[in-house]
């Protein structure tokens, strides 16, 4: 193939970047970055409204989580199953915004404080609550636009 | 708190959202998309630095900037459930176990590790 010949071709063969990183679009990658921004600013401002104690139950990451949980199977099933092919949409509004607005880390951090606080049935608590209300969301959330959108 | 703070949780935000992107896609690429390595990978290494920034004890607004903006944007929990009732969704129970379970013990071993490195650091 005359493409790949003048790629071997080439002085400098292929970038370490564009070897590391196949197919990077850069529609997507602003799509993600303005997604990820509006996420993680209403994340961060609901944890600065809302501070909390090692030992009580951490509201903001769980409210967080568990919307942003919704409203990726939302928008997954949606674009998925029932939307036509867009470039942007998915990276703006799942990798970017519920990306931005959930949060992993923080959870985990949460987690080891109570561990060392000595409140094992909060730990308990928070990390099988936040799995179990998480995984309820995307399953309501993808029952929902799968009813909704092909009537049985 | 100012505008510059929020400006730059907006900036970082945005930026770690980016690079949850890329670590993702280069994870996948390489280790294959059957099970969600990808997530696993970063929310690991994310609760790790998190864990890290935590034991070092900045200022609120650089604790701000670097732990909930940077380091929370690249981190996910929505997608680590997406993938999670994909898996079970397709019966594929072991591995949506697997992946609750791996990722929750890994994470706060992570994060317990990285807070003993930033303690000493």
């Amino acid at each position: 193939m005359p493409t790949s010949a003048q790629g071997r071709a080439k002085p400098r063969g292929r970038s370490l970047p564009s070897r590391i990183l196949p197919r990077l679009d850069r529609r997507e990658v602003v799509a993600v970055f303005a997604g990820g921004a509006l996420g993680t600013l209403l994340r961060a401002a609901l944890s600065e409204a809302f501070p909390h104690s090692a030992t009580s139950w951490p509201w903001p990451t769980f409210v967080v989580n568990v919307v942003a949980a919704f409203l990726l199977g939302y928008f997954v099933t949606r674009l998925q199953e029932r939307l036509p092919l867009s470039s942007y949409r998915r990276p703006l509004l799942g990798t970017g915004l519920c990306g931005g607005l959930s949060t992993f880390s923080t959870m985990q951090v949460e987690l080891l404080k109570m561990i060392d606080a000595g409140v094992y049935g909060l730990a308990l608590g928070y990390a099988a609550a936040s799995i179990a209300a998480g995984y309820l969301a995307i399953h309501i959330a993808t029952a929902a636009v799968r009813r909704v959108w092909v009537p049985r | 708190m100012n505008a510059v703070v929020w400006a730059g949780v907006i900036l970082i935000g945005g930026c770690g959202s980016v690079l949850r992107f890329i670590v993702d896609g280069a994870v996948g690429a390489r280790l294959g998309r059957e099970f969600p390595f990808g997530t696993l990978a970063v929310n690991v290494s994310g609760a790790m630095i998190l864990g890290l920034i935590t034991g070092l004890a900045l200022g609120s607004d650089e604790a701000l900037l670097a732990g909930t903006a940077a380091v929370g944007s690249y981190t996910t929990f929505s997608t680590w459930m997406l993938e999670t009732q994909r898996l079970a969704e397709e019966r594929q129970n072991r591995s949506a176990t697997l992946n609750v379970v791996v990722s929750l013990v890994l994470g706060v071993a992570a994060a317990a590790l990285g807070r003993l490195i930033g303690v000493h650091v």
